[in-house]
């Protein structure tokens, strides 16, 4: 099958960058996005120019680096799947396919497609971690958690940091990523200890780092590969105000 | 309010909070403005809107009032400059994902209803305040202001009508997002409640526009 990719190339991260529209006729439709792009850089090495940066580690849906905005939407237009694991089969043959970073000014564009996501981890390393040793696995009967609690937390916790939300999100903002690091540990035994701190200290510094705020519009929801629920920002917004008035 | 004194949940909380007291607000304004539909003399209304100009509580109320718009949209500005501010390069080519609509334009609709207020305000408020309010002649209500003709005035003018109309539908829209946006703001979130939430965010929303919206359309064709 053959495509029309548009894609943005910056050469670094002062430049100005623009969109680059190119034919590329030798996609099969077996090949994943990824797997497209890897053969398209080929394409453009051999012609001497410099092959399209994006970004990518695990291509299984776990590593969360895999970050593009395809045709209007974070990771592609199916819903629940991270960029490698979209299919060539889901577009058309000669279609134009957009490719841009994801737009945030908390992640500026490194080069071409790559972002830069040291904002998450800051915000992780403001409170999204228990202080204490927990050594390993303790006997399951000594630390009775409520079945609904777990599977929660489990929920929050498959988050993998890929930043979809933000670039879903009208306003770039990191609610969604935020409220899931705080549920996964608010909701368990462990994390209860040091949570009014961890909410308060997380949300100041995702302020501070100049992602949007939340206006309850929830395309992050809708757009994030790992389908996490927007009841975790409610969790979140109920923990924090718990916090400020106690 | 400095933008950063208060956290972005701390904002959202006190905006939350403003909104549903304006809310129960119009349902307040709403039941009265309905007197004017079941009471041809216009009687009940002019009665209500003297209690609601003279009594001392409502009186001392209506800076509360004032206040809650005041906050609501400072607050609403503030948070949503910041929100442009969060993305200084747009996309190119952006598609609709499964959203709460009317959230995008919150700040529209909310402008919109300002403006409105605005002009509402110098039609009736500035107008009772400096006393050019025509004056009941006859009756147990004698001397009274007749704020009830005034409105009917008003909505004699099929222009005036229109634009009381449009504007009362972009506050359902603005209404269809809130009151279950308030609820999530809050932490109020819940598998029971909030389907029902969500659906009585969309009956009140339907309930206060049209409310509003069938005083000026009876009076215009019926009165
Ligand atoms: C009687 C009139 C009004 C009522 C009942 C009302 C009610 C509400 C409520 C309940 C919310 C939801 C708050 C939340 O998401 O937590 C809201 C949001 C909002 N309102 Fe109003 N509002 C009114 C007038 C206005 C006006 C005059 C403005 C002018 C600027 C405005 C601007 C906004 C904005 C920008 C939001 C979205 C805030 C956000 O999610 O960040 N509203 N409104
Ligand atoms: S490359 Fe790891 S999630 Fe896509």
């Amino acid at each position: 099958m053959k495509v029309k990719l548009k894609i943005w190339r910056q050469e670094n991260a002062k430049a100005k960058g623009s969109f680059q529209t190119y034919n590329f006729d030798e996609v099969s439709p077996e090949m994943s996005f990824l797997e497209m792009l890897d053969a398209f850089n080929t394409k453009l090495i051999t012609e001497g120019k410099e092959p399209v940066a994006f970004d990518h580690d695990c291509r299984e849906g776990i590593c969360g680096s895999c970050a593009m905005y395809i045709n209007g939407h974070p990771h592609g237009p199916v819903s629940g799947i991270t960029t490698c694991h979209l299919s060539m089969r889901m577009f058309k043959d000669g279609e134009t396919i957009t490719v841009e970073p994801w737009r945030a000014k908390a992640f500026p564009v490194i080069k071409d497609l790559i972002i830069d996501r040291t904002a998450f981890d800051k915000i992780q390393l403001a409170g999204g971690f228990i202080s204490s040793n927990v050594g390993s696995a303790p006997e399951a009967h000594s630390m009775p958690v409520i079945k609904k609690n777990a599977d929660d937390a489990f929920d929050a916790a498959i988050c993998i940091g890929c930043g979809a939300c933000v670039a879903a999100c009208k306003n770039a903002s990191a609610m969604l990523f935020v409220s899931a690091k705080v549920s996964q540990f608010a909701l368990l035994p462990q994390g209860k200890v040091e949570a009014k701190e961890r909410v308060q200290k997380m949300v100041a510094k995702m302020d501070d780092l100049g992602f949007g705020n939340c206006t309850n519009t929830y395309a992050c929801e809708a757009e994030c590969p790992k389908e996490i629920s927007v009841t975790n920002i409610a969790r979140m917004n109920r923990e924090f105000l718990c916090a400020k008035v106690s | 309010m400095s933008m950063k004194l208060y956290s972005s949940l701390t904002k959202k909380y006190i905006m939350s909070l403003a909104g549903l007291f304006l809310l129960m607000f119009l349902l307040v304004h709403l039941t009265i403005n309905l007197l004017l539909l079941f009471d041809d003399s216009g009687g009940l209304f002019n009665v209500a809107a003297h209690f609601m100009g003279t009594n001392p509580i409502i009186q001392a109320f209506q800076w509360v009032l004032f206040g809650g718009f005041a906050i609501h949209m400072l607050i609403g500005v503030i948070l949503q400059i910041q929100n442009w501010m969060a993305r200084p390069k747009r996309y190119n080519k952006r598609a609709i994902s499964e959203e709460s609509y009317f959230s995008k334009f919150m700040i529209h609709t909310g402008i919109i209803i300002f403006i409105f207020l605005v002009i509402h305000l110098t039609d009736f408020f500035v107008k009772k305040i400096g006393g050019v309010v025509p004056e009941i002649t006859g009756g147990e209500l004698a001397g009274m202001e007749n704020m009830g003709i005034l409105v009917v005035e008003k909505f004699k003018n099929g222009g005036y009508v229109l634009f009381y109309v449009t504007v009362f539908l972009i506050l359902g829209f603005h209404l269809d997002h809130a009151f279950q946006s308030a609820f999530q703001s809050l932490g109020l979130n819940n598998n029971k409640y909030t389907p029902f939430i969500k659906w009585l965010s969309h009956f009140i929303a339907i309930v206060i526009s049209i409310g509003f919206i069938t005083i000026p359309v009876c009076i215009y064709f019926f009165k």
